[in-house]
């Protein structure tokens, strides 16, 4: 970000751009335009995409239809499909994406690898045995099926998910927390979870592991207000925090000594962050199922975007909802008949655009 | 297996003579000042020529021995069975080519299968180090990097289209499938300005699995026949039948083993980074590319002849580094055959457990190896990238 000025000969050689502090009170910033343009860019995107996402498929209904009816107006049937069926839908696929994208910004830049990721940490996979065992025993074991397959699936999930994470954590604990400790024993975890999962889909019958290979590759297909309210308040309670911690974040991109001469605790920082990640991808993969691909991808996107060092955390926020949101939309509308489940489609928006990036890079960012 | 390393120093702690473990973080090298006990000499001064050659003895003993062990777990996966078959029985078996029962059950499941897993083993051990060496990254893997997912989406890509059956039909198509993902990976992590570096790579090789592995999830969701064949695949086995289909995989694996070995000294010299690498005269374009090459023949023969035990080629190459020290040169051949000796043990286990079937080694794998490599990870001295 650096740019040097041509400057006489008898000047000493290089002087670095100065930039416009920004003082509110006693905080004081610098200001970088392209960060704050990416994230409003983003932001602007995901209100249309949102907004498409409302209007858009079976039954269109106009931008303005949609407007009012979110307002209160509209008949009857606008109001069925907009609040009961399209909204919550949107919504949950908004606050995953925001919650994915968060949880993968704080983990990669916590353990300080592009590839990091709450499915690295076993937390998503995690999330998937859990749930992947209740839909393959429900058939045969008569027992849990229908009411609870349907509302305990979820909370299932949620604590496959945040159980996967704690054990990671205590494992990897030894007079404090180091994030390459943590990094492989998240792999071990991660291992024994997925065989896990691909054990009982080969126990289970067709019809079950075709079910769970749905909910394995993430959808949002029926979704309503149940799964909107958990993912929400969460988000509402952990963003705020998390960004709190944002300073913390700063700092440990150093090593461990460094930080904690800058007065970090080293060891609280770590785990708080960590496991205000873990909380978020397993809230979300409980809402929508494992979609793999956002939590990797839309730190690095952003990363590169913004051309900042770290993944931003607000912009991969944003980030993740939009492609989860463009996602949605376009698996609802563009295949007709055949729903294809949102995990899918996340992939295939989203890899080729990080190939993208990867190929236009402007310099290599470490992480 | 696991000599404690507790008796002298460390291997891990690198003299600056042999090769150096990249500092890119601080951290790693405080941590490692700190592991070497007092007593230790200090990390940068020349270490006598009597604690390198105890070194050297050491690595050369932990050699020895995985060789030994390699040859019990193959004289294991050869006596130990379903059929209870007394050991002369099986000698006379051996040597004899009556078609016996017991000599059918020798000659055409265990003896293929021994062989296979030696193979798939010590392949993907050797290439999960290379991976780890060439991304410098310590999550780096088969199917991390997409190279397994590409030989499925070629393996369900046949089944969708073609209605193939049977592993003989599906070999081309998974080997094919890896090299072509391995070479997308590459291609894509090299263009464009710095080359291949290591973050590209791994990211280039993150986006090819999460794009082929949403393509397989969207064709098995449409196609029961599909779903079937894949799930079955997607665990990994090593009860491999047919001769004919490890003849036919078996010159590849040899040559992706001899490149792979052979990159060692262009690993170390890349492991100071890019442009240490260059300027100690070594072509760093030239040693990446060979390693692609052993990598995705290696991947690539490994999972056509058993699905995609990935698993191998994540972990032993952690352990290798623990017992051989972070020189490739040790590293290499370390991980190979811990790699053999892995997976042929957890086949064994696999067989023995859940009698008359058996458990897939792919589940197997990751029920031992997860919770040894968990052990391992939580010693005091962790050896790092």
């Amino acid at each position: 970000m650096t740019e040097s000025v041509r400057v006489p000969a008898t000047a000493p050689a290089v002087r670095v751009r100065e930039r416009k502090p920004l003082r509110i009170g006693p905080l004081s910033t610098v200001l970088r335009p392209r960060p704050l343009l990416v994230l409003l860019g983003g932001l602007v995107a995901l209100v249309v995409v949102f907004a498409c996402d409302l209007a858009l498929g079976d039954y269109p209904i106009s931008p303005l239809g949609v407007l009012r009816t979110l307002l209160g107006g509209g008949d009857a049937g606008e109001r069925l499909v907009v609040l009961q069926l399209r909204l919550p839908r949107a919504l949950t696929g908004l606050l995953v994406g925001a919650a994915l994208g968060l949880s993968g910004a704080i983990t990669q830049a916590v353990v300080r690898n592009p590839l990091a990721s709450p499915d690295l940490l076993g937390v998503t996979s995690g999330a998937g045995a859990a749930a992947t065992a209740v839909i393959v025993t429900s058939g045969t074991l008569g027992g849990i099926s229908g009411a609870v397959a349907a509302f305990g699936l979820p909370l299932i999930a949620l604590l496959g998910g945040v159980v996967t994470a704690v054990l990671v954590a205590l494992l990897a604990y030894r007079g404090g927390v180091d994030s390459f400790r943590l990094v492989l024993v998240g792999i071990g975890m991660n291992a024994l979870t997925v065989n896990a999962t691909l054990w009982l889909l080969t126990i289970g019958e067709t019809q079950d592991a075709g079910r769970a290979m749905v909910w394995l590759t993430g959808s949002l297909n029926a979704r309503d207000w149940d799964n909107v309210v958990p993912v929400g308040l969460a988000l509402l309670v952990l963003v705020p925090l998390t960004l709190l911690g944002c300073h913390a974040l700063g700092a440990l991109q150093f090593d461990d000594d460094t930080v904690r001469e800058l007065g970090v605790r080293v060891n609280v920082a770590r785990g708080a962050l960590l496991l205000s990640a873990a909380v978020l991808a397993s809230l979300a993969t409980a809402a929508a199922g494992p979609i793999a691909f956002v939590a990797l991808a839309t730190p690095q996107i952003a990363l590169r975007m913004a051309g900042v060092a770290r993944p931003p955390l607000v912009a991969s926020m944003v980030l993740g909802a939009l492609l989860v949101v463009a996602a949605d939309l376009i698996s609802r509308t563009m295949f007709g008949s055949l729903q294809l489940p949102v995990g899918v489609v996340t992939a295939v928006l989203g890899a080729p655009y990080l190939i993208y990036l990867l190929v236009h890079r402007y310099r290599e960012v470490h992480t | 297996m696991s000599r404690s390393l507790a008796s002298g120093d460390p291997s891990g702690s690198d003299s600056a003579s042999s090769h150096a473990a990249r500092g890119e973080e601080a951290s790693s090298d405080a941590e490692r000042r700190q592991d070497t006990r007092p007593g230790g000499t200090a990390r940068d001064s020349a270490p006598p020529l009597n604690r390198l050659n105890s070194r050297r003895r050491r690595r050369l003993l932990g050699i020895v021995v995985l060789c030994g062990l390699l040859l019990l777990s193959c004289a294991l996966s050869i006596l130990v069975g379903a059929k209870l078959i007394p050991p002369n029985a099986v000698f006379e078996a051996l040597v004899a080519t009556s078609s016996t029962e017991n000599n059918v059950i020798i000659y055409e499941l265990r003896v293929p299968r021994t062989i296979a897993g030696v193979l798939a083993g010590s392949s993907l051990g050797l290439a999960g180090a290379l991976m780890q060496g060439y991304t410098r990254n310590p999550i780096a893997g088969p199917s991390v990097l997409g190279i397994t997912q590409g030989a499925g989406l070629a393996v369900v890509l046949a089944v969708f289209t073609l209605g193939i059956t049977g592993m003989l039909g599906f070999i081309w198509f998974s080997f094919g499938g890896a090299l072509v993902s391995a070479l997308a990976v590459f291609v894509i992590g090299s263009i464009g300005r710095g080359g291949a570096t290591p973050v590209a790579l791994a990211l280039a090789g993150a986006a090819i699995s999460a794009l082929l592995q949403a393509l397989t999830s969207a064709l098995v969701l449409l196609d029961r026949q599909s779903l079937d064949t894949y799930r079955f695949w997607k665990v990994g086995s090593i009860a491999v039948s047919d001769m004919g289909l490890i003849q036919r995989v078996l010159p590849f694996l040899l040559l992706g083993l001899l490149l792979g070995l052979a990159s060692a000294p262009g690993l170390n010299a890349l492991s100071l980074g890019d442009d240490m690498a260059a300027a100690l005269g070594h072509n760093v374009a030239r040693s990446r590319a060979i390693g692609v090459a052993a990598i995705a023949v290696l991947v690539g023969g490994a999972v056509a002849l058993c699905g995609p035990i990935s698993f191998v080629g994540l972990i032993v190459p952690h352990i290798a580094r623990y017992f051989a020290g972070p020189d490739h040169r040790w590293l290499l051949p370390f991980a190979a055959l811990g790699g053999a000796c892995l997976v042929l043990l957890a086949d064994l286990v696999g067989r023995v457990v859940a009698r008359p079937s058996e458990i897939q080694v792919g589940v197997m794998l990751a029920m031992i190896g997860a919770p040894f490599f968990i052990a391992l990870v939580r010693r005091r001295r962790l050896m790092r990238l």
